[in-house]
């Protein structure tokens, strides 16, 4: 009579058996980027019976690299670098100068500024424009013989234009007026693509004749904006047409000089000159002239540089103050693009436009206004688009002294507001930030009839949001500039403001005195819920100070903090807030954190963006704001009072109910509780800790049947089971897994993963192993039979619906085999400190033994019974004879370890069963194969 | 049968100096061989003068008005009478800018009265049934730049309301005082007329201040035709200007239309 029983087994020795030989390599010096000198070094080692192992070892020192050695150290880059550097000083010099002619990036483009003129400028009266009747269809044949026909037809045409045939189109929405621009524009290109040249002309004058009409003033800047885009794009088809004609040998290099250009090219130039010279009207002659500018260098070197202070002397006959401006505002355009370094136009334009000012008050402007019922300060801010141009290129790398003489200048006009904000905004920030006290002084001086004052103390804060003033002055400079921005009354004006000054105060100051501003916004912003038209600014005072208060601590202890949040009303808005707040919080807040303040509020706002999920809100923003809630919980950290830590898990249950990964990571925040609290107790639990470990575990366990994710449920009872293994609550593992074991069923058969369907198969598979293993070390429920949970976790696999065709039950019995020999061992393979597993449990019983031998005997029919259908089958494809080669290699090598070196065989019969059919089936298949 | 005769001068603007050669090709291009009786180019220098019937009588203007004045002829023979094989073909030619005898070249000017005008002219003669070719084409002819140059006398103006002519009441116009110069009365013609001019003050507000280029044509042969016409209209100042503030005078000639200038500005207010 034998006991039939597994092999027993060794663990200690095999262990030592199998353990990799280990290769010391010194962390410190070690990197794998570093190079390595490998040293062979043959070590015989006597107890791996004289085999010869070789092991690389990395030298501490480091060996010169061949490459570098060669070359003293220095590679060969910087090599050319040092030898440029110390060339010629004449060419760098040279270099030099032409950096500081050309326009950095540090200009901002008028691009940059077009969109904001566009948007601010706006108006809902009706608009005219008048424009001749573009004769369609009249192009001159190509191939026409005389010359003197076609010059005459030309000569027509443009008479037609001066003439009349002109038709105004009343009652344009402004929306009307920039879609009959834009088609100007566009049939402008046209034009110039079917070679009717003088009808582009034509298109051109017409549309820079606009500009000289005023009727709707609040329109101009976006007037001017359109219509320079088309004469930019009429400039840019004249000047690549003249390129072209001279590219015929080869393409005319960058820095081309007149000798380059051919005779042809250079006639067709001056011929579009003497065209725009004859221009009869004034403002098309100058915007055309200046939009064909950068074609002078075409004809000779010096022709930019004398016709730029011609065109802005010609700007002195432009009559209406405005209309010159914005001719101005273009003339240092272009010249900014043709020729940056000419900087005396840019001078003398801005000098000649303060000449003018006086005019800005004339009578005839007072009469327009009171004509269009337009206030002055309205008007004025019409200006400011194009003197802050002005001054930009004015200002653009310009010496200290010339600022300081354009500010006396300004200061001489009787401080002007106008000019005084196009100061502010134009001028590097750390030269108004240096004078921010001076300009105080001015700000206050000016007078208050014409230029809003906010608007100046605004252009102030803007540079002093980039520039820092003199520390002594700081205070002084708010005070002041509060002073009046907390007179403001419309609540716009005044947020607008404030929300500018905000930032500076944030810089410089503490806590306090932001509390005051934010104090100061509530109490402007509340009544008649000014806020409700104000939520981007409100917006961009909290981001703003987000950037400078990265501790929360102090955020949070700022008493009108959470009262500025409130008056966010607009839920949409709202989350966005607090999901901006929680972004820092998750960056900048780094240790752990049980302040009740920063708690309270973090709680507060994390509410409300929990609140804000509903029925529609789209998969990905719960997901963003569950991982943001989620970033706050693993940030909360009460230290040793764990029950604290387990009474804020609670909370958090309650407050985040609808996010399930908040739930999942609440469970995984208990389980570590748990698992911490066995650390600090050294795995001795007292009364009190296991009673509070049991308290997780019920945590747990009432937390994991909201979660609707099965596999999420299925990994988290395994995980909480293990947990309370560890913590020696063994009825709660018990209930746990046998959960587990009983939700198995409901595991659908395919699971949406990233929005694919896919089979649920393989993850289950995988969570089957799992809990097999950790089935090892649970011991046996007193009151159920033996190996309760292990039989009824194989009936759940025998009764599960598996795919048609699958092998996975198959597997499932393999992988359970190792497991039931696992058992059948007098140590295990891995136990739980102070939990009995079975071993102990049962201490080798052989009736434990039979047991399992008898579930092997099951498992190991079954298996087979599977194998044999497969045998049986006609064999259709190539894969299941790989199937079936695989399963048996399978249960061989389990069976073999299984039984080897046991007394008998478990069950010879059937091994010799399986060695039959492996040898037929795989002798015909194979054939087959 | 496509053939198509034409004349390129060397130079783009076609502008030639007295005693320069004027040269150039004849671009013949055809399908086809073709065959011709010759080819012949000529040159011509023609003033042609029309009185007025303002200082002359109708009759009197009709007669003279047909006598063209010759300044320059010659005549060559491109290519005798034979075949131009297929394809473009290109026959350079040259004419000396020289006038024989005493003859004065003169610019070459577009007016009412008085046109001066410089062609070449490419005949091509073919046999009875083809029609005979012929091209024409313009050039210009420019006087040498003066050598010695002419000193620019600058002139002041002043424009009140007692200084305008061909007003009928005077009593009815505003106040007004402006001031200026014109930096030279004798103007080269390839320069722009310059300029200042100051609204030193205006009882209304002025509108628009334009400056007129009137030619005033007069006959080489002594008749005067003073009659002046405008040429070109250019806009100065518009709208209420900055009183004070000087503006530039500023005034490319046209080309074609001017020649030997006299001008005055005019200056409109409405």
């Amino acid at each position: 009579f034998y006991l039939e029983r597994s092999r027993g087994r060794n663990y200690e020795a095999e262990l030592q058996r199998c353990h990799p030989e280990v290769a010391l390599v010194e962390f410190g010096d070690y990197h794998p980027l570093k190079p390595i000198m490998v040293t062979d070094t043959k070590t015989r080692r006597g107890a791996r019976k004289g085999s010869t192992s070789s092991s690389s070892s990395s030298s501490s020192s480091v060996p010169p690299d061949p490459l570098s050695s060669m070359l003293d150290g220095t590679d060969p880059l910087s090599m050319f670098a040092a030898a440029s550097a110390s060339e010629t000083p004449a060419m760098s010099h040279s270099r030099r100068e032409k950096e500081e002619e050309a326009v950095g990036p540090d200009f901002e483009p008028w691009s940059s500024k077009r969109g904001e003129i566009l948007a601010r400028f706006t108006t809902t009266e009706k608009l005219s424009i008048v424009t001749a009747v573009v004769s369609v269809g009249k192009a001159p044949s190509p191939g026409s013989s005389a010359v003197s026909e076609k010059v005459r037809t030309r000569l027509e045409e443009l008479d037609d234009l001066e003439e009349g045939s002109q038709r105004e189109l009343l009652n344009l929405s402004q929306q009307d007026y920039a879609n009959r621009i834009e088609e100007l524009n566009q049939s402008l290109k046209e034009a110039w693509a079917s070679d009717q040249k003088v009808k582009a002309l034509k298109i051109v004058i017409q549309c820079s004749k606009l500009l000289s009409d005023t009727s709707v003033i609040q329109f101009y800047p976006s007037k001017f904006v359109l219509i320079t885009d088309i004469l930019d794009t009429f400039g840019r088809l004249v000047y690549d047409r003249i390129w072209t004609m001279c590219s015929d040998p080869r393409p005319l290099p960058d820095s081309f000089t007149v000798e380059d250009v051919n005779d042809t090219a250079k006639e067709t130039c001056l011929n579009w000159f003497f065209k725009i010279a004859s221009i009869r009207e004034l403002l098309p002659r100058l915007y055309v002239e200046a939009a064909i500018l950068k074609c002078n260098r075409f004809l000779n070197k010096s022709g930019i540089q004398e016709t730029l202070p011609r065109l802005t002397a010609m700007i002195r006959g432009i009559g209406d103050p405005l209309v010159a401006a914005y001719a101005r505002a273009y003339l240092c355009r272009v010249g900014m693009e043709v020729a940056p370094h000419l900087k005396d136009s840019l001078n003398r334009n801005f000098f000649d436009l303060l000449g003018t000012f006086r005019q800005i008050s004339g009578e005839s402007v007072r009469n327009q206004l009171v004509l269009q019922r337009v206030e002055v300060p309205e008007y004025l801010t019409l200006y400011s688009p194009a003197i802050s141009w002005i001054l930009q290129c004015i200002a653009y790398r310009a010496p200290e002294p010339l600022l300081t003489e354009m500010m006396e200048r300004c200061k001489k006009l009787g401080n002007n507001a106008l000019l005084l904000n196009s100061v502010m905004r134009a001028f590097r920030p750390e030269f108004v930030a240096i004078r921010a006290t001076d300009f105080i002084g001015m700000i206050k001086d000016c007078d208050e009839a014409g230029f809003p004052k906010h608007l100046l103390f605004g252009s102030l804060g803007r540079s002093l949001a980039c520039a820092d003033p003199p520390e002594s002055e700081r205070l002084t400079i708010l005070n002041e500039a509060w002073k009046v921005v907390t007179k403001v009354r419309s609540p716009q004006d005044y947020i607008n403001c404030a929300e500018i000054w905000v930032e500076f105060t944030c810089r410089h100051f503490t806590k306090r005195e932001v509390n005051t501003v934010l104090a100061d916004i509530i109490k402007h912003m509340t009544p008649d819920r000014a806020f409700e038209d104000a939520y981007p600014q409100l917006q961009s005072v909290i981001r703003k100070i987000l950037t400078y208060f990265h501790d929360f601590s102090v955020l949070f202890s700022m008493e009108r903090f959470l009262p500025f949040l409130d008056m966010f009303q607009k839920d949409s808005v709202r989350v966005e807030v607090c999901r901006s707040i929680m972004e820092v919080f998750i960056k900048h807040q780094v240790e752990l954190t049980r302040d009740p303040v920063i708690l309270n509020a973090m709680l507060h706002i994390c509410k409300t963006m929990h609140d804000s999920v509903n029925a529609l809100t789209l998969e990905d923003e719960k997901r963003s704001l569950a991982l943001l809630i989620i970033g706050f919980i693993r940030m909360v950290s009460f230290g040793r009072d764990f029950e604290q830590q387990l009474s804020f898990c609670v909370e958090a249950r309650a407050t985040f109910c609808n996010l399930e990964p908040v739930l999942v990571q609440l469970i995984h925040t208990v389980n570590q509780l748990a698992m911490e609290t066995r650390r600090v107790m050294g795995g001795n639990h007292s009364r009190k800790t296991a009673a509070f470990v049991r308290a997780c575990a019920a945590y747990s366990f009432i937390t994991i049947p909201s979660l609707s994710s099965i596999f999420s449920r299925l990994s988290l009872y395994l995980l909480s089971g293990q947990v309370a293994l560890a913590n020696q609550c063994l009825s709660q593992a018990d209930a746990f897994l046998k959960a587990a074991v009983s939700i198995l069923p409901e595991v659908p058969r395919s699971i949406s993963v990233e929005g694919k369907l896919r089979s649920s198969e393989s993850f289950l598979l995988d969570f089957i192993n799992n809990f097999l293993a950790t089935l090892l070390v649970v011991p046996d429920h007193p009151e159920h039979g033996v190996l309760y949970l292990v039989r009824g976790l194989l009936n759940m696999v025998q009764d599960y619906t598996w795919e048609d065709n699958s092998d996975a039950k198959v597997r499932v019995y393999i992988s359970a085999l190792p497991l039931l020999a696992a058992m059948s061992q007098e140590t295990y393979l891995y136990s739980i400190p102070k939990v009995d597993s079975n071993e102990t449990l049962y201490g080798g019983d052989p009736k434990f033994l039979s047991e399992i031998n008898k579930l092997c005997e099951t498992l190991i029919g079954q298996i087979l019974d599977h194998l044999k259908a497969l045998g049986r089958d006609e064999v259709r494809t190539n894969a299941d004879v790989q199937r079936f080669c695989f399963f048996f290699l399978m249960i061989r090598s389990v069976l073999q370890k299984v039984s080897r070196g046991s007394p008998c065989s478990p069950a010879p019969e059937h091994q010799s069963l399986v060695y039959k059919l492996g040898k037929n089936i795989c002798a015909s298949h194979i054939r087959f194969v | 049968m496509s053939v198509t005769l034409d004349i390129r001068l060397k130079r783009a603007n076609k502008v030639y100096h007295e005693g320069e050669a004027v040269t150039g090709v004849i671009v013949l291009v055809c399908k086809e061989p073709l065959q011709h009786h010759g080819i012949s180019l000529s040159m011509e220098g023609l003033v042609n003068l029309q009185l007025s019937s303002k200082s002359v009588g109708v009759f009197e203007a009709f007669y003279n008005s047909v006598k063209p004045i010759q300044l320059i002829s010659s005549n060559i023979e491109v290519a005798k009478a034979g075949k131009i094989p297929g394809g473009k073909t290109e026959i350079p030619f040259e004419f000396p800018l020289q006038t024989k005898g005493n003859k004065v070249l003169y610019e070459t000017y577009h007016g009412v009265f008085v046109n001066i005008q410089y062609t070449l002219r490419c005949d091509m003669k073919r046999s009875l049934l083809a029609k005979d070719l012929s091209r024409n084409c313009e050039f210009i002819v420019h006087c040498q730049p003066q050598k010695a140059k002419v000193a620019p006398t600058p002139v002041n103006f002043t424009i009140t309301p007692d200084t305008l002519q061909n007003i009928r009441e005077r009593s009815a116009l505003p106040k007004f005082l402006i001031r200026g110069h014109l930096d030279a009365t004798n103007c080269v013609i390839s320069q722009p007329l310059t300029g200042e001019l100051v609204v030193e003050n205006s009882d209304v507000p002025i509108k628009s201040i334009e400056l007129q280029l009137v030619r005033v044509e007069t006959c080489a042969a002594g008749v005067l035709n003073a009659c002046c016409v405008q040429i070109q209209n250019i806009q100065i100042a518009e709208g209420d200007i900055c009183h004070g503030l000087s503006i530039p005078i500023y005034m490319v000639f046209p080309r074609l239309f001017t020649s030997n200038c006299h001008f005055y500005t005019k200056h409109t207010h409405t």
